[in-house]
């Protein structure tokens, strides 16, 4: 707290030397040693909390380094924020339900308060938003994303595959449609993949130095994601009839149909097996028309289920 | 500064100068409530602060504080008059969470959302920071009806009752009902306005993007005084289907089906070594479930209850018919 504050108020670089015999809390030291452990381990804290530690020379004559810090650098710039820009604030703030995210969000609007923009943090409290994170990996898979290192865990492609092994150099976490994403380059396979947390067992073990992962410049995360996980774009359209007044979530999803049949929707088709199996729920109130494929896809997913039967000893 | 570990401990006397700076006469415990500490922690920092102070540490070198009865007032703050500058991870993480609730349909009004991150950008400034962008979020939701969204958000603000017109998707139908807001929620990507239901009689959520119209009503809304907001839910299974749970079914899952049991709300789950699982399955709606059955087809098994299965059967043999291969 002392070197904070003596390094602030000063515009010279304080040596190393004028420290010790200036700045409370180091005439402890009884050894030129013990001194120097002890400056480089503080020196260290202040880097490690972000605060922006100058090393340079008061003039070229000077033989060693000395240490200050930049006011304006150390300083939250100025911030207005309108009312309502000050609620959004405070929502974000309140968006995160991990530790590691919820502690760093409140120590961010409790800076701005004492800085004098009036955030509120119970603002706007008829509006609950949450990003949950549950899941045990995210706190280690974040930390190592954020110190550069990379990771392995076992993990799951889906529920029933088995659990393999990887290595993973982390790029970052990512929630997409709720749930929690891990991006990076996969060593093993060598390519990007993403993971999904949950599917994450046991441990995650950092490997190798900090600092060791960069991550490629101008890639987007959410981007990767989105095409990972996400519905790929649509390939092609399909006509469905429906029973009058039924199956609402269809004609929801759908287009009216172009000749005028107030029956018969079109719909996109992306993945066929999806569009199937919500098809074939509505049992006879849905009817494919085509394409064919689908049609097919319906008929098939139905007879297992009218077939299943026969098989359940009674 | 031992025990508590100097990361945590030094920013927050470091915050802990200014804010109370701007707030002369503040109490002592309104201090440690918004610093997330007890009182007889916030009292060792001011003790501490007390100590601390620029080189010479004479009188009028040293951190001074005042106290009067329970509140205390910053006299010299030995050059902390404004907070260190927002952390990477800080501004990651409140940049982040503004770039989800912009993404969010229907949370907030995007335009301040906006206007805010520009700012909140614009002054914690190093882009070097090797831990930004570690985090995002993308909500991935086809938006839904944005000028019932921008209506719901007006009658929860306004606190106004809604007449809605909405898609349940346990019914599969669209219905028309009067509610009375209480709040917005943010689940899983998904934005929900929690209400009373005046047909059904109790609290209902009722999914933004699936609002297909909504119109204010001219009366306040007026929840009966026992209708409690819920816990915000860790997740959304089973959110929307309060009465979800009456009903059981034991099922197979195959291989392939196995993600449903990440999609709804399962007991006792069993996997078998051939990649199967047999699940115990809670459902409010009888129709619902046949359909998830009849969508599943042979990727799922219904062992228990026999009824169940015969009427996802029959249900199956007259689609079968309808498309004329019965």
């Amino acid at each position: 707290m002392n070197l904070v504050l003596a390094l602030l108020s000063t515009r010279q670089f304080l040596t190393a030397e004028r420290i010790r015999t200036t700045v409370a809390g180091y005439e402890e030291a009884a050894t030129d040693e013990a001194f120097y452990r002890m400056l480089e381990r503080d020196k260290a804290e202040l880097r490690e909390l972000g605060i922006p530690l100058e090393t340079g020379k008061q003039s070229i004559f000077d033989t060693v380094d000395g240490y200050r810090i930049a006011r304006g650098d150390y300083e939250l710039a100025a911030i207005d924020l309108a009312p309502d820009e000050a609620t959004a604030v405070a929502l974000a703030a309140r968006l995160w339900d991990s530790p590691q995210l919820a502690g760093a969000a409140r120590t961010a609007v409790t800076k701005l308060r004492a800085a004098g923009v009036e955030v509120d943090p119970t603002a706007a409290s008829e509006v609950q938003p949450r990003v949950r994170t549950t899941e045990p990996a995210f706190a280690p898979l974040l930390a190592a994303a954020r110190a550069g290192r990379a990771v392995r865990f076992a993990h799951r492609g889906h529920p029933a595959a088995p659990a393999r092994d990887r290595t993973v150099e982390p790029w970052g976490v990512v929630s997409y449609r709720g749930r929690w994403y891990l991006v990076g380059h996969d060593r093993d396979r060598d390519d990007v993949r993403c993971f999904r947390i949950s599917r994450i067992e046991g441990e995650v073990t950092p490997v190798g130095p900090r600092g060791a992962v960069t991550r490629p410049e101008g890639i987007d995360l959410v981007d990767l994601v989105a095409r990972s996980a996400g519905p790929p774009p649509p390939s092609g359209t399909a006509r469905v009839r429906l029973a009058p007044g039924r199956a609402a979530g269809l004609r929801r999803a759908g287009r009216p149909d172009p000749q005028g049949d107030p029956d018969v929707v079109e719909l996109d088709l992306a993945r066929l097996e999806s569009l199937a199996r919500w098809i074939a729920g509505h049992g006879p109130d849905a009817v494919v028309l085509e394409p064919p494929e689908l049609r097919d896809a319906v008929v098939a997913t139905l007879r297992a289920s009218a077939d299943a039967l026969t098989e359940v000893p009674s | 500064m031992s025990a508590e570990g100097v990361a945590e401990r030094l920013p927050r006397l470091l915050t802990l100068v200014p804010w109370l700076l701007a707030r002369p006469g503040v109490p002592v415990a309104e201090a440690a409530a918004e610093f997330g500490i007890t009182e007889a922690q916030l009292r060792r920092d001011l003790e501490l602060l007390w100590m601390c102070g620029l080189p010479g540490y004479g009188p009028g070198d040293l951190v001074d504080l005042s106290f009067e009865g329970d509140t205390v007032t910053v006299v010299y703050d030995a050059g902390l008059s404004r907070p260190l500058r927002l952390s990477g991870p800080e501004a990651a993480t409140l940049a982040v969470a503004l770039r989800a609730l912009a993404d969010a349909p229907g949370v907030v009004d995007t335009d301040a959302v906006q206007r805010a991150l520009a700012k909140i950008e614009q002054a914690s400034g190093r882009s070097d920071d090797p831990s930004a962008g570690t985090v995002a979020v993308g909500m991935g939701r086809t938006p839904g009806n944005a000028r019932a969204e921008a209506t719901v958000r007006d009658a929860v603000a306004r606190h106004r009752a809604l007449r809605l017109t909405y898609y349940s998707a346990s019914r599969d139908a669209v219905g028309r009902r009067d509610v009375d807001p209480m709040r917005l929620m943010m689940v899983d990507g998904s934005t929900y306005l929690e209400a009373w239901c005046r047909r059904a009689e109790g609290v209902r959520m009722f999914r933004l993007d699936r609002v297909d119209d909504a119109e204010i009503l001219d009366e306040p809304a007026r929840p009966p005084a026992d209708a409690e907001p819920r816990e915000v839910p860790a997740d959304a299974t089973g959110l929307l289907a309060p009465d979800a749970g009456r009903q059981l079914a034991a099922l197979r899952l195959a291989p392939e089906a196995r993600w449903v049991a990440e999609y709804y709300p399962m007991e006792d789950v069993v996997a078998d070594e051939d990649g199967s699982a047999r699940v115990r399955m809670r459902y409010g709606d009888r129709a619902w479930m046949v359909r998830l059955l009849l969508g599943l087809g042979e990727t799922v098994e219904v062992l228990w209850p026999p009824e169940l299965a015969a009427e996802r059967a029959d249900r199956a043999r007259e689609a079968l018919a309808a498309y004329g291969v019965g």
